[in-house]
């Protein structure tokens, strides 16, 4: 499974939706994740690949990590392997 | 009829001090107890920060056969007791031994004793533990130990409620001499939370700050975990009056509430009952309050919505008040904090001294109330509040009044 496939199955499984009823361009809001919801993403996504995701709740979207949408996810995270393994 | 019921003894020991004297100067100078923490793994924590009390040797007060039972909480409190029943001047025998009892909040109890014995058994492989594992780790423990040393043989057992913790102890063991249930109730609370495991749980939450904590601050970005007890003894008024004791404040008002609503983020509305509740049960109105001792954690939720709430009770007297947060110096101390938050409130009472928010940098206009920023403030207030919400949407607010 491709890093892109595998950080869709993780949202689409916090958001209770198909895998493929995701779009690249959803934002977090669009697909329902709440709060909680992210942090545990987040968590799912260190699991996965293996890696420290820069997050912190009190201010989301402030962090180096860029949560803006599955695409920017995506690109993040692709990043953060590149810097840590 | 309903009893008043004031405060006559208090001890505690926390970041910023090994007891009460210690504590407040610490607060009066806005001094900082959070630091590096000293604990064993800690280069496996994200987390590294805590209001840990430093230098702390349990053999300098405890003898071997008492560090065996006693789990760091317990020893903190133990501490914390001996200095409250020293201000006090009470011995308990006879009929008063019956009709006083101990109280005490803590949300982890012996989670140091827990972290200790799991890693022996997981980690190290050990297949044996002490024989006092259990009666060293039970969440009343501490309040178990008060009662037998001190003879305390009335209503006597553990509060957990996360963070109002203390709160809700302190509330109880109030009632319970308003009614008539009790003469003298011993209470507070106390956390040891600081080992690998109790931090690395919180780590998870991704709520806990790096640095510092800067309650109502633009720039805060999380809570900083504490340690340590802060104990009390509430006493029937006549009783106290007759027997001549210093008497330091009245516990005036309590109330609490539920949220109803979600396990982590803070409601506005479930704060502002327990703070109207409270007020309204200590029959005051909400422009006599002059301090508020905030539960103001740093996170981003809390700040906003406690002021938000303090907001709507208090209306434009709001801006009159003065509302600081004092886990800037010593961390959240969890189901301790409250206790020792109350010494803040105890402070502004006796000495006109106002604890301040310590760590602000820059105004939140979701925070747009006098917090007291960095410096203590020498103030006249005759009535205080404290505030505790606690995950879990349960929430405690003390009133205190100048006697």
């Amino acid at each position: 499974m491709s890093t892109q496939d595998k950080i869709i199955a993780i949202l689409a499984q916090q958001a209770i939706l198909e895998p493929s009823d995701l779009a690249l361009d959803n934002s977090l809001d669009d697909l329902g994740i709440d709060s909680m919801a992210l942090v545990e993403s987040i968590f799912a996504i260190e699991e996965a690949f293996d890696i420290t995701v820069p997050f912190n709740a009190n201010a989301p979207h402030e962090a180096a990590f860029d949560i803006s949408s599955v695409a920017s996810i995506i690109a993040a995270v692709d990043k953060l392997i590149a810097e840590q393994h | 009829m309903m009893r008043r019921v004031v405060i006559t003894g208090a001890g505690t020991i926390n970041a910023l001090g090994a007891d009460v004297p210690q504590t407040l100067d610490a607060m009066k100078e806005g001094r900082c107890g959070i630091g590096r923490l000293d604990i064993r793994d800690v280069d496996r924590l994200a987390i590294q920060i805590g209001g840990q009390v430093k230098g702390y040797d349990e053999q300098a007060h405890f003898n071997r056969q008492q560090i065996a039972l006693y789990d760091r909480f317990t020893q903190f409190t133990l501490l914390a007791a001996r200095q409250a029943m020293a201000q006090s001047g009470l011995t308990f025998t006879g009929a008063l031994a019956d009709r006083s009892g101990v109280i005490l909040g803590t949300s982890g109890g012996g989670l140091n004793t827990q972290d200790e014995n799991y890693r022996a058994v997981y980690e190290e492989g050990k297949n044996r533990v002490h024989p006092f594992i259990v009666p060293k780790l039970m969440n009343n423990a501490a309040v178990s130990q008060v009662s037998m040393e001190w003879n305390l043989r009335g209503p006597s057992f553990t509060v957990a409620t996360a963070c109002a913790s203390s709160n809700h102890a302190m509330g109880q063991a109030f009632n319970m001499v308003r009614c008539g249930m009790a003469t003298v109730m011993v209470t507070g609370g106390s956390e040891s939370m600081l080992c690998f495991g109790g931090i690395k749980a919180w780590e998870g939450l991704r709520v806990m700050s790096k640095d510092a904590c800067r309650p109502f601050s633009a720039t805060r970005n999380g809570m900083v975990q504490g340690e340590g007890a802060g104990v009390f003894v509430f006493e029937d008024y006549e009783h106290a009056k007759a027997r001549g004791a210093d008497i330091l404040c009245e516990v005036a008002g309590f109330a609490m509430s539920s949220d109803a609503s979600d396990i982590v983020m803070p409601s506005k509305q479930g704060a502002a009952r327990a703070i109207a509740g409270a007020l309204k049960d200590a029959k005051l109105a909400p422009d006599m309050v002059g301090y508020i001792n905030a539960h103001g954690t740093g996170t981003a939720a809390n700040d906003k919505t406690e002021c938000a709430a303090v907001a709507d009770v208090f209306g434009a007297h709001a801006d009159q008040l003065m509302i600081s947060s004092t886990k800037s110096m010593h961390g959240h101390l969890i189901g301790g904090t409250g206790a020792v938050e109350l010494l803040a409130c105890i402070m502004a009472l006796r000495d006109g001294v106002i604890a301040p928010t310590i760590g602000y940098e820059e105004p939140d206009p979701e925070c747009a109330l006098d917090v007291v920023p960095n410096i203590a403030r020498d103030a006249s207030v005759d009535v205080v509040l404290s505030n505790a919400f606690a995950f879990g949407g349960l929430n405690a607010v003390i009133a205190l009044r100048k006697i």
